[in-house]
């Protein structure tokens, strides 16, 4: 287990001091005009090789998206995205850092912006995080106060950090669609290219980053890559915050190494599967977008990216949600299918309806009211909305059923036996046909 | 994508002004943003005039849309797109959100509902008789490890059972919201886990196992130029390892005195804090 003097939230709880004095007192703010008068190059070298991936689900390494914006300006400014929009169902690790801890993500945000250049940083952070929000700004303006943000500040780099806020909408959090929010527009998904990296906030080069992975950027500069590198397996290095919910006996977020076994980080933190690890059913390791896995196979899953992209699952935010036998799976998944219906932005014409008619035939497979060949014709539609759309949503969409479907087809076919023996009992006449 | 439509025109107010306190709020806001990028500011303005209005009225979004210089279109747009805003009137005492997502229903979501059902109104976005009360079911709040959780305004209530919701709702449309504290309804810190904290348990501790660690830095301040001691230093047969040689670390008052007299070696532009 990942010792506390290791972990780099160490406030993530807000038992100690938030303000500005007590976040210097636990060591952040420490030399960053140190940090930052070692160059460019250093720090986007340093994070690169601490193999630090992006926190936000998608696991792209932080480091070379930095390393994507233009190194010289061509008279446009650039721009600094940080992505506070945490709304994928089972996540809530950037609310407490946000609330509790600010000031990692603000001196990250220093460090990031200088590293790409940029003298305007935004945070977008969704709209419901509306005391999040009020602590973050309030660190913001004890910055500026104690002269740490802002023109002519003791770091020697202009910077201006600002929060910017949405209001309701998950597709905010895919990055082109939070920048077309953030231009004030309706977050709808831009094409890819061009790139952020080259076109992104006002037309301009941005980098979006998730707020975990800016803000333990200035820890992981400060004690150097190596240190950070020491934790989880190759190509999974790094501290992370776990959120785990749902069926355990005290869910939690807690920061801990990667490539932590799942038993482990359920048995230390959690109390325990609630009934114990015979009750368990299904795990959800990432947040809704990634697929179940049974909870035989999850006992011994190793928790990082490559771990559970062998189980058929992902990482993704680190969001774990636990099902125990008492769970109906078919409607806990249909559930996830109602919410991608209800945050479709309705720009590709797969993902607007094909959510919709998803999460319809879903509803018939909880009551079991379904034919049994309609399982195969549901997998075929996730198939055709999945990789068909601009952003990644019709693909989220897809995958939970998925995942139902390739574990638990049994049950969803013992339910449509069940509703067909309940139809005849009150319906037609068992009959000899002779 | 859900339909939202505005209101009926019976119940829109014909006019729409920022309070004084809230247009300068407005100005600031706008000003965050660079020059000809005013449109930026739509959605912190939108949500403002909610703030003051409890909802957002067709005026609201003209006016506003005037203040920013956008077509109407694209202001109406990003009001019915966001479904945070409301676009028809919601209890005036109190509007419950009751998180219906997954790892919220895992948990009893469904036990809420049926109690808003029952206390406020058979169908959502519908005021209770007196007008003081409404609820919806929402997507995601992003307080999942804290399931079960309902909105109210600008607080969650986290960690509900269905009766603490009702004595909720009561404390609201009895006009005692303020009372009602906001968070964890059990005994519970924040995120941490019920019953006590796994990680970073040191936090009461430090006050007191903290003091010594200061005092050892001060004295640190205080004679800079007294090096490392003995410990960990490899044993060769180098003078300058030998135990007997006098160094500062072996000898502090001819050190601190020397330091004193030549004080070169403390920096002077950074005044050694006073020890506590």
């Amino acid at each position: 287990m990942l010792r506390d003097e290791d972990r780099i939230f160490t406030n993530i709880y807000g038992l100690k001091d938030r303000s500005l004095k007590g976040a210097m007192s636990r060591g952040h703010w420490d030399g960053t005009k140190e940090l930052l008068e070692k160059g460019r190059d250093w720090i986007i070298n340093e994070v690169k090789a601490s193999g630090l991936r992006g926190r936000g689900g998608a696991g792209f390494p932080t480091g070379l998206k930095w390393s994507f914006m233009p190194k010289e300006s061509d008279g446009r400014p650039h721009y600094l995205v940080v992505n506070a929009d945490e709304s994928e169902p089972g996540t809530c690790k950037d609310r407490d850092i946000m609330r509790h801890d600010p000031h990692t993500l603000i001196e990250g945000c220093v460090i990031a912006s200088f590293a790409m250049g940029a003298h305007a940083a935004y945070i977008y952070v969704r709209g419901e995080f509306i005391r999040e929000r009020e602590a973050l700004q309030a660190a913001i303006d004890e910055c500026y106060d104690y002269g740490l943000l802002g023109k002519n500040n003791k770091l020697g780099y202009d910077i201006d950090v600002f929060v910017h806020h949405g209001a309701g909408a998950y597709i905010c959090g895919e990055e082109t669609a939070l920048l077309e929010s953030l231009e004030g527009k309706k977050g709808q998904p831009r094409l890819k290219p061009p790139f952020p990296a080259n076109m992104g906030l006002y037309g301009c080069p941005t980098t979006v980053n998730n707020v975990e992975s800016i803000a333990v950027t200035p820890t992981i500069l400060r004690r150097g890559a190596g240190w950070y590198t020491s934790f989880g397996r190759p190509n999974n290095h790094g501290t992370k915050l776990y959120s785990v919910s749902g069926h355990v006996n005290r869910p939690c977020t807690v920061e801990d190494a990667m490539s932590i076994p799942f038993h482990e980080l359920i048995d230390k933190h959690c109390g325990g599967i609630r009934g114990g690890w015979d009750n368990l059913l299904a795990v959800i390791p990432g947040g809704s977008s990634v697929p179940c896995v049974p909870g035989a196979q999850m006992k011994d899953a190793v928790m990082d990216y490559d771990g559970l992209r062998e189980l058929g699952s992902g990482l993704g935010t680190a969001a774990v949600i636990v099902m125990d036998k008492s769970t109906d799976i078919i409607k806990a998944i249909w559930r996830l299918s109602a919410f991608y219906k209800h945050e479709s932005c309705g720009q590709c014409t797969p993902c607007r309806e094909g959510t919709g008619w998803m999460m319809r035939v879903m509803e018939r497979m909880v009551q079991g009211r379904a034919q049994k060949r309609e399982i195969d014709m549901l997998f075929d539609v996730t198939k055709q909305v999945e990789g068909h759309t601009i952003c990644a949503l019709g693909d989220a969409a897809a995958w939970p059923i998925q995942g139902l479907i390739k574990h638990f087809r049994p049950e969803m076919e013992k339910r449509i036996d069940e509703y067909t023996r309940n139809a005849t009992s009150h319906g037609a006449v068992l009959e000899a046909a002779e | 994508m859900s339909v939202r439509r505005l209101a009926e025109d019976t119940v829109q107010p014909a006019s729409f002004a920022f309070s004084k306190e809230n247009a300068a709020w407005a100005e600031a806001t706008i000003n965050k943003y660079p020059k000809g990028r005013e449109q930026s500011a739509i959605i912190p303005l939108l949500m403002r005039a909610q703030e003051q209005d409890g909802w957002v009225t067709r005026a609201a979004i003209e006016s506003i849309a005037d203040m920013l210089g956008m077509a109407y279109i694209r202001a109406l747009e990003v009001a019915t797109f966001y479904t945070q805003f409301q676009l028809k009137p919601v209890g005036s005492r109190a509007h419950v959100q009751v998180c219906g997502t997954t790892p919220c229903m895992l948990r009893g979501a469904e036990d809420l509902i049926k109690v808003c059902k029952k206390k406020i109104a058979a169908e959502p976005f519908t005021l209770n008789a007196s007008g003081t009360l409404s609820w919806e079911e929402v997507e995601c709040q992003g307080a999942c490890v804290n399931a079960p959780m309902v909105m109210i305004f600008k607080d969650a209530y986290e960690d509900l059972t269905a009766e603490r919701l009702e004595e909720i709702i009561d404390g609201f449309d009895a006009g005692k919201g303020a009372e009602i504290e906001p968070g964890p309804q059990i005994d519970r810190i924040y995120s941490a886990p019920e019953g006590g904290l796994t990680t970073l348990q040191l936090v009461e501790a430090p006050q007191k196992t903290k003091a010594p660690v200061r005092a050892s830095k001060a004295k640190a301040e205080q004679a800079v130029s007294v090096p490392p001691s003995n410990a960990a230093k490899p044993e060769t047969a180098a003078d300058v390892t030998n135990p007997a040689l006098k160094t500062p670390a072996t000898a502090k008052k001819a050190a601190a005195k020397n330091a004193k007299a030549e004080g070169e070696t403390v920096d002077k532009s950074k005044p050694a804090k006073k020890p506590r």
